[in-house]
């Protein structure tokens, strides 16, 4: 579904990402550890192609999409609930939803997103920027799966989440998941990450520095401490 | 000073103020979508202006002459835009200084075409005369100016507010990185919204060419206005770019009628208040 190979991303001179390497396969949940700063976010960037890498390939369902503009990744399945929610704050709910509709005939309509978020349907006509923090998660998410997409990218989806919220989200994922849904995670939340993901790896300086199962890494205090301070 | 010297002022700032809606509106939505300050905004509006000059000459139609001459100006934006602005996507002050660079290109190619007289396009005899109101009279002409940008101001907020394409706009203006990545073409959509942007002032400046005149320097001289416009009214909105239209007309018209010796101090004055009380503007958001 998703390779990255050898991937090296920089903002101007500052050599940000040095060298990443991993894959997603279908309906597989890969989650990114790492405290912050360490280039997780850079990472979501520059697959969705936000800030290309400058060097090494990133393929996707069998092209190399290393330099195609983000809108075109969006095209050939790739969905993105960035960090921070980004809804667009002068759209209404609804409009935030359909802008993002790409009319290609896949699963995810209004109708379905309503199902999945109901929230959203009550609050359709109002302003994005009026919504609760969990609301536009909410949004966020069911904005990324208006465009139907195969792989779903989400940097840190429970970012400032109340508990119930944290547990809410983990649900969503885990029935997208059923759904068949690829997913490349980032998330900070260490006991919802292990629960969800397939394989973990943990990134630090624009390395990754360690990867394994999440039972693995649920046992390995000394990997925690060092890259997770926990 | 009586009642009539300000219905009629008002009135002419109204016009104006009309015709500062057809050049900003474009300038703004651009701004708001692309984050480009355009400076040749205002050569749009005057090459507008001399090519339905031309226009005028070869068939002696009005009509003809808006529209080819903001048909052509919209195709000169088109090319400025994808063959050399977007290479300079994300770099502010190399596409200012480019747009510089046209705006000074597209002055000496004006000069080099229709020479250094002043001209005007002559208004269509429907058109001529006044329309009488009582003791009052109004210039038809300016009444025009008033119905097409009211007309133009409709149709591009139902375009914005009620199309999808209008809302892929709107969401480009909040977030165009984000634009992106839910799927919206916004390299494509910046295109039209540029093209679209110079059509307008174009058209702005073929229909203010019949009472401003066609003249070496116009696009220098509207160009601030257009810009206070934008900037009173808050970037990449069309609201402000409304209102802001119709405050800067009247201002304007009233200083000179009033302090003509002090007329850019009555425009700029209340620019600067407005900018210290509201930093983005009427409509704008940070
Ligand atoms: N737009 C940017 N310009 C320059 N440096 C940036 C930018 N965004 C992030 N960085 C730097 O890149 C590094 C990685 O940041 P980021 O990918 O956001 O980390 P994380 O998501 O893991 O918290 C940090 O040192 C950060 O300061
Ligand atoms: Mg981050």
């Amino acid at each position: 579904m998703l390779e990255i190979a050898d991937v090296h991303t920089y903002y101007g001179e500052s050599h940000v990402l040095h060298g990443v390497s991993l894959a997603v396969g279908p309906g597989e949940i890969v989650t990114i550890l790492g405290r912050n700063g360490m280039g997780k976010t850079t990472l979501i960037r520059s697959v969705i192609g936000f800030t290309p890498a400058r060097r090494g390939t990133i393929r996707f369902k069998g092209e190399d999409i290393t330099r195609w503009p983000p809108f075109r990744a969006v095209e050939h399945g790739m969905g993105l609930v960035p960090q921070g929610r980004r809804v667009f704050p002068s759209l209404t709910v609804r409009e935030n939803l359909e802008v993002a509709a790409r009319g290609n005939g896949g699963r995810w309509t209004l109708a379905k997103v309503h199902e999945l978020f109901p929230r959203l349907q009550e609050r359709a006509g109002n302003r994005a920027n009026k919504l609760s923090g969990g609301e536009q998660q909410m949004l966020a998410i069911g904005r990324a799966l208006m465009t139907n997409p195969d792989l779903l990218l989400m940097d840190e989806p429970t970012e400032g989440l109340a508990p119930l919220l944290v547990r809410e989200v983990g649900r969503v994922i885990a029935e997208l998941k059923r759904e068949g849904l690829s997913i490349l995670l980032v998330e900070q939340n260490l006991p919802m990450a292990l629960k969800v993901a397939d394989r973990v790896h943990v990134l630090s300086r624009g390395q990754i520095v360690y990867s394994s199962t999440p039972s693995e890494l649920s046992a390995n205090h000394e990997i925690q401490s060092r890259y997770l301070g926990v | 000073m009586t009642a009539e010297f300000w219905i009629i002022q008002t009135f002419n700032g109204l016009s104006y103020g009309a015709l500062l809606f057809l050049l900003a509106s474009g300038l703004s939505l651009i701004f708001g979508v692309m984050r480009i300050v355009n400076l040749a905004h205002g050569s749009y509006f005057m090459l507008g202006g001399y090519v339905g000059l031309s226009v005028v000459w070869r068939t002696g139609s009005f009509a003809a002459a808006v529209l080819v001459g903001a048909l052509a100006i919209a195709l000169i934006g088109i090319a400025m835009e994808r063959l050399f602005l977007r290479r300079l996507s994300g770099q502010v002050l190399g596409q200012v200084l480019m747009t510089i660079g046209f705006a000074l290109i597209f002055q000496d190619a004006a000069l080099l075409i229709w020479g250094g007289d002043p001209y005007t396009i002559p208004v269509p005899g429907p058109l001529r005369g006044v329309l009488r109101a009582g003791a009052l009279s109004f210039p038809t002409y300016r009444a025009f100016i008033v119905v097409v940008a009211a007309v133009v101001a409709t149709l591009l907020w139902l375009a914005l507010d009620r199309t999808r394409v209008g809302a892929r706009i709107r969401a480009a203006v909040d977030d165009a990185e984000m634009a992106q990545g839910v799927g919206i073409n916004v390299p494509l959509l910046s295109l039209a919204v540029f093209a679209l942007g110079a059509f307008l002032a174009a058209m702005g400046g073929v229909i203010g060419g019949a009472f401003l005149g066609v003249y070496p320097g116009a696009d220098f001289e509207v160009l601030p206005y257009a810009f206070v416009v934008v900037i009173v009214g808050g970037l990449g909105s069309l609201p402000g770019a409304m209102v802001g239209s119709l405050l800067v007309g009247l201002l304007d018209n009233f200083g000179k009628a009033l302090f003509p010796e002090l007329s850019y101090f009555t425009l700029f004055a209340p620019m600067a208040l407005i900018l210290a009380l509201r930093p983005t503007g009427l409509f704008g958001r940070a």
